[in-house]
């Protein structure tokens, strides 16, 4: 923890400010990501943590504030940007496109193409080896029921659905993973399954950002917690300094941060 | 509250008992296609039975001839369909095509290739016209190309003046008015660059990325945007091809009644949206397929060729189009219910 400390943040922001009409959603936010750390940002519902991180993740635009990568400040106009910088995100609205089946969404905005003469000139897709690729980063989840890679996704359960979100993100990453709420449409075993996923990746050497609403699992999985509270970063706490009941009598300003 | 989100039961697949009664709407959801095949082969049938001469060579003939421009032009439509856009300017953006085309070689005295390259070129403009009030100006797709038909139209009555203009017969423009075939079996080669298109559309909605990406925003824009795909530049694109799209299927219209004017069928907009929905392509974007669309344009095709040679009078061909039109689009609608959660 204190080697972090000294460290450069691979993802970072101050005084990120946006607002929705007259919704001030972030009033000077402050973030601080360092590498190979799990992140848990927490909040009450409407604390601004989803537009927090869609300002990270190239989603929308802050208003005012700054984002720094790797210590150099950055402008991502798009979600692809952030992607090529190597910050993948799993949605709360998951970003899927229902009529495409699961290897296709896995793969959507970076299809495979084939190597040989009929991918370079008629950029041919290589859907076999997509399909089996996917099907690996799924198989990787452990939620067996996801089976058949070739189903549309529209025909899944929200479960299933958030599953995928979550497969294609692990699979793409390779600096930092936000994921949004990933376990809110699971079950207890699919969670779990989710939790391990988030220490794997940790142990590979990625940044992992984790909004949730489930303070068991945070407190398991977190190096450090990020409190959100009205728009802004009220204080950054890690499991060892603060109990469970603290960290949500801070996050509900029951508590002075 | 902490423990909100871990105690929801794991959710699984449907339950035994809905499946059952989704099935045929799951089956014609993931084969848009499967219903336009069944109509055509059915009506093929009947009208056969009523009448011999539907199968006749000629009679065959006849219809694939009638369907190369309206295919043409219900190919465009159905790529910008998929983006959950429409196109109104269709038959409109064709008939300035023709016109330049035509009029450039006879009236300018510019080659007949060149002409051809110029009136393709005018094509394009006209969906680039269309892509930018769509994807600059975020102008809906309906109100840009309601507006552009009117561009399109003055514009093309403006450079036509009332003529009608005759290519010589040697001119390239009317190529694709060749005939091909034996004894009285005969297409165009219109017929055949019309096929050809929809193969090479099959193959690239089906196959390369662009294609997925033209599904993915019509499907869920915003969704596409998240996954990394350029969105405008997706609807930019497809506006464009369609334009280009429009231009050959002007240049098929030439070939087939060897001049151009621009007292073509009133109905070429909607009769392309007729074909794209009886052919099974969504509304609503992301969904359906361009060989749907060649089914829809040979069913409207066979209905109005089978009722005429049944005797039947032509109001009753409308009526019938009117309500393939009707069944299409509630098929759909049923289809697209409760997929969303
Ligand atoms: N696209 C949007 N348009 C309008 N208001 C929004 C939009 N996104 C978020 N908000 C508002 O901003 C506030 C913060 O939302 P959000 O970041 O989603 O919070 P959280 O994820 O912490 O629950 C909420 O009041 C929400 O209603
Ligand atoms: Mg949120």
């Amino acid at each position: 923890m204190t080697q972090t400390a000294t460290r450069t943040p691979i993802l970072a922001a101050t005084g990120l400010v946006k607002t929705f009409g007259h919704v001030e959603a972030l009033r000077g936010a402050d973030f601080e990501l360092f590498p190979g750390e799990v992140l848990a940002v927490i909040g009450d519902n409407g604390a601004g943590k989803s537009t927090l991180i869609q300002c990270l993740s190239g989603a929308i635009a802050p208003d005012e504030g700054h984002i720094f990568f790797d210590g150099v400040e950055v402008r991502f106009k798009d979600p692809l940007q952030a992607r090529h910088a190597g910050i993948e995100t799993l949605y709360q609205s998951l970003a899927v496109s229902p009529a495409l089946d699961i290897a296709s969404n896995i793969y959507l905005g970076r299809e495979l193409r084939r190597r040989d003469v009929v991918g370079r000139v008629f950029r041919m897709l290589d859907i076999r080896t997509m399909r089996r690729l996917a099907e690996q980063y799924v198989r990787n989840l452990g939620i067996e029921t996801l089976q058949d890679i070739t189903q549309r996704v529209e025909v899944l359960s929200g479960g299933q659905r958030q599953a995928v979100a979550i497969a294609r993100a692990a699979a793409f990453g390779s600096k930092v993973i936000i994921l949004d709420e990933p376990t809110a449409a699971l079950g207890v075993r699919e969670a779990s399954h989710v939790e391990d996923l988030i220490r794997t990746l940790r142990d590979r050497g990625l940044a992992v950002v984790l909004i949730s609403h489930n303070m068991p699992s945070v407190f398991r999985l977190a190096d450090r917690i990020h409190i959100q509270r009205l728009g802004r970063r009220i204080a950054v706490v890690t499991p060892q300094s603060h109990s469970m009941s603290e960290v949500v009598a801070i996050m509900t300003g029951a508590a002075a941060a | 509250m902490a423990e909100r989100s871990t105690v929801t039961a794991p959710e699984r697949t449907t339950p035994v008992g809905r499946r059952r009664s989704a099935s045929a709407r799951e089956m014609l959801r993931a084969h848009p296609t499967l219903g336009p095949l069944v109509v055509l082969v059915v009506s093929v049938v009947v009208f056969g039975l009523i009448n011999t001469r539907f199968f006749s060579p000629a009679n065959l003939s006849i219809m694939l001839q009638e369907v190369a421009v309206i295919g043409l032009l219900a190919l465009g439509q159905t790529i910008i369909i998929l983006t959950a856009g429409i196109d109104l300017s269709v038959g409109a953006a064709m008939i300035l095509a023709q016109m330049v085309m035509a009029g450039t070689e006879v009236n300018s005295g510019v080659p007949a290739g060149l002409a051809l390259i110029i009136g393709m070129l005018v094509a394009l403009l006209t969906g680039l016209a269309n892509g930018f009030l769509v994807t600059r100006l975020h102008v809906p797709p309906f109100i840009a190309t309601l507006g552009t038909l009117g561009v399109f139209t003055a514009a093309g009555l403006k450079y036509a003046n009332g003529q009608t203009v005759n290519p010589p017969q040697s001119s390239v423009l009317l190529w694709s008015g060749k005939l091909l075939g034996t004894g009285t079996f005969r297409i165009t080669t219109g017929v055949l660059t019309m096929l050809a298109f929809y193969l090479v559309f099959a193959y690239v909605l089906g196959r390369t990325a662009w294609g997925r990406h033209v599904y993915a925003v019509g499907d869920d824009i915003e969704a596409a945007r998240l996954s990394g795909i350029h969105s405008a530049r997706v609807l930019l694109s497809v506006y464009v091809i369609a334009g280009l799209i429009y231009g050959v299927a002007g240049w098929v219209q030439i070939g087939r009644v060897s001049s151009a004017s621009t007292n073509i069928s009133p109905t070429l907009n909607l009769d392309s949206i007729t074909a794209v929905v009886i052919g099974g392509v969504s509304l609503f974007g992301g969904r359906g397929a361009v060989l749907g669309t060649l089914l829809g344009a040979l069913i409207v095709q066979v209905f109005q060729n089978g009722l005429a040679l049944a005797g039947v009078q032509e109001l009753y061909q409308q009526l019938a189009e009117g309500l393939l039109v009707i069944a299409a689009v509630s098929v759909d609608r049923w289809i697209r219910r409760e997929t969303r959660q």
